[in-house]
């Protein structure tokens, strides 16, 4: 049913609708409406999951954890330094293989203090073995849930999913959505079936010690699963978008890409802006397009690749930064490229939208503007240079 | 050896308490039982794969976390309908209950969960080498907290974990020893027969990081509460119902054959706080046999 609602309630709605057993989350914003409705769905009685309300992120993760290793669907929701705060855990919870579906609202890190969005939270995460899609709009959001629960629990994964969601413009924003019926939704997600779970019956050692025999295999298997994700998420967004009737493509999206000369690569709800500059360019002649990475983990270099082989000048936009490298994304699709034939004459990377700091239509005009035959890294947009004259002496 | 819930043939030191400890709290609970385990010797030394001496279901997450892994074990269960005819077990050494997983434990305690928390106190970081922990006594000597010249070891007292379990307001708190099987079984079966969160310190001496002859465990573990340094209680919804009474040994007896007070043997003054720490416990517990009718 079609509904003019915040990202948010739409997200809590999406996961009312997988039925998970157990909740378990600590608010941080710009998380809090998502898990303050799900706490509101559980008191009303309209979902049946036993909530924790738990004293940190680090005990959020630990809750949703043993939840799941106990053979139930569970759930959290988090952000920023809450993210970084359940690390150990995340890095955990993908090592035991537990199918754990959060969402982040992605948002700066500190410091200095900054609760607006960019995407240095789950992109500094982004080597824990959790696959990450990043959403778009409201109801791409709403939808990777769906899919994420079916991706994790697939006895060919078995591995968590992070939906990443831009804090503020998509948790705060309010769009028409089209929330499906619980039927639907229980015809596409069965009930979770575990491989392996904590059981009177049949006990078993879940997180044993183990060493340099066997640790390296457990590491290799997960690395495997990221490929064989490549093939499979794929597969589940086809069966989605046959149930469903909207359009998942897979790990990338390409938008006006036929004969385009200059191409931005981007991720999140950014694209949302990209796309209406493209339109706009487009009427006046410019060859402009987008690439949007879907699954940035797995990262889908070959369908990069192929997507982009022959496109002379590329330009990957990043809203987070590795301070002293090559900027995140940039890197994995410099990466990508490296040693192939057909490649893109100019790979150039941009860091944008830091913060909270508006991508404006002008940004990306700017982008496109810089996209020159001068190879570009780390280029920072929209910096304010009369911020940076202080002097301390 | 199937039909035990915790093996033989695991690597603990001969003359752990931990070990003994663990055996006689999982035997006492039953098979209807998931462990939740921290990092730590117990982890370390029972189930390195591809072994485990484990015959109940057992989990290993992280140092810090097992009170918060097993609120979300009994949060499933609840859910699934099942919580009744199963007993969650949290259980972590004092290092990881005392300082880095307090804050999960007091989570936990306060959330109200249907949870046994074990903490197995040998009194120091043992895994990584003895260095001290909250809940190393007064005066010990330990790898951080070396005597010397200008030092006689640890320089504050243990922690008062057990009464800031009290202060949670939970049901059910107690402390028991390696030395007194009987008296921790009876402990672990009252708990697990209570609903709600509850705690259990046990006193398990490190033959390594306390520095004794492995035959001595039982011995040393029997001192330590007849001289009062480790008072046996229990409190049940915040008042003392039970304690085990003693006629006092001299400290000197347990500090003497233990290698981490060794220090301590020639310097009068210390040995005096320290008696003063077990007198206080006497008559803060009402320990002494005569004490009481």
């Amino acid at each position: 049913m079609k509904q003019f609602i915040e990202g948010s309630h739409a997200v809590a709605e999406a996961v009312r609708l997988c039925r998970p057993g157990v909740i378990s989350a600590y608010p941080i914003t710009p998380q809090t409406h998502i898990v303050e409705d799900l706490a509101a769905m559980v008191s009303e009685g309209k979902l049946d999951s036993q909530t924790v309300n738990v004293e940190s992120e680090h005990s959020a993760a630990s809750v949703v954890l043993g939840a799941s290793a106990t053979g139930v669907r569970a759930y959290t929701a988090t952000s920023s330094q809450g993210l970084f705060y359940m690390m150990e855990v995340v890095f955990n919870i993908a090592g035991l293989r537990l199918p754990i579906v959060m969402t982040d609202a992605n948002r700066a890190i500190s410091a200095p203090i900054n609760i607006w969005n960019d995407q240095q939270d789950t992109i500094s995460l982004r080597d824990s073995g959790w696959i990450q899609l990043y959403a778009e709009n409201i109801q791409d959001t709403v939808d990777l849930h769906f899919m994420a629960y079916r991706i994790a629990e697939d006895k060919s994964m078995m591995l968590p999913v992070m939906v990443c969601m831009d804090g503020f413009t998509l948790t705060h924003g309010i769009e028409t959505v089209d929330i499906p019926s619980q039927e639907e939704v229980d015809k596409f997600l069965p009930p979770y079936k575990p491989l392996y779970k904590l059981d009177v019956d049949n006990p078993m050692t879940i997180g044993p010690l183990v060493d340099p025999e066997y640790y390296t295999e457990t590491r290799y298997a997960i690395e495997k699963t990221h490929e064989e994700a490549l093939k499979f998420i794929p597969k589940v967004m086809a069966d989605f978008s046959k149930a469903f009737g909207r359009n998942y493509n897979g790990l990338v999206e390409a938008y006006r890409l036929e004969d385009a000369e200059k191409v931005i690569v981007a991720m999140g709800s950014v694209c949302g802006t990209i796309k209406d500059v493209i339109d706009e360019l487009r009427s006046k002649g410019k060859k402009v397009g987008l690439l949007k990475v879907v699954s940035y983990r797995p990262f889908p270099g070959q369908a990069i690749c192929d997507a982009l082989k022959k496109v002379s000048k590329v330009g990957v936009l990043d809203r987070a930064v590795s301070l002293g490298a090559t900027a995140p994304i940039a890197a994995d699709v410099k990466a990508a490229f490296f040693g192939k034939k057909k490649a893109p004459k100019v790979i150039s990377s941009f860091v944008v939208g830091l913060g909270g700091r508006d991508i404006t239509k002008d940004s990306i005009k700017e982008i496109y503007r810089l996209l020159g035959t001068k190879e570009l890294s780390g280029e920072f947009i929209d910096l304010k240079p009369e911020l940076l004259k202080e002097s301390y002496e | 050896m199937s039909n035990t819930l915790f093996s033989a043939g695991h690597t603990a030191c001969a003359g752990c308490g931990q070990s003994l400890a663990a055996r006689l709290v999982i035997d006492a609970a039953g098979k209807n039982t998931i462990i939740v385990n921290n990092t730590g010797c117990l982890e370390v030394f029972s189930t390195k794969y591809p072994e485990s001496a484990w015959n109940v279901p057992f989990i290993h997450s992280l140092f810090e976390n097992c009170a918060a892994v097993a609120s979300g074990v009994e949060s499933a269960l609840k859910y699934l309908g099942t919580k009744d005819r199963i007993n969650v077990i949290a259980q972590a050494g004092d290092g990881g209950t005392a300082d880095i997983g307090l804050q999960a434990l007091s989570g936990m305690l306060e959330r109200g969960h249907d949870i046994l928390y074990v903490c197995y106190d040998n009194e120091a970081y043992m895994n990584t080498g003895v260095q001290r922990s909250g809940l190393t006594p007064f005066d010990t000597n330990t790898t951080t907290s070396p005597a010397g010249a200008r030092s006689s070891g640890n320089v504050r007292p243990k922690k008062p974990l057990p009464e800031i379990a009290v202060a949670h307001g939970i049901p059910y708190v107690a402390t028991a020893s390696s030395g007194f099987p009987q008296d921790l079984q009876r402990k672990v079966k009252k708990a697990i027969s209570i609903k709600g969160p509850k705690y259990i310190q046990v006193h398990a001496p490190c033959p390594l990081g306390w520095r004794y002859e492995s035959d001595a465990l039982v011995l040393i573990s029997k001192l330590a509460v007849d001289t009062g340094l480790y008072p046996l209680f229990e409190y049940e919804s915040g008042v003392i119902t039970g304690r085990k009474q003693i006629t006092p040994k001299p400290v000197e007896e347990y500090l003497k054959i233990q290698g981490r007070f060794k220090h301590l043997m020639s310097n009068l003054e210390e040995l005096k706080k320290i008696q003063e720490i077990a007198d206080s416990n006497i008559k803060k517990y009402g320990l002494k046999a005569e004490q009481t009718a």
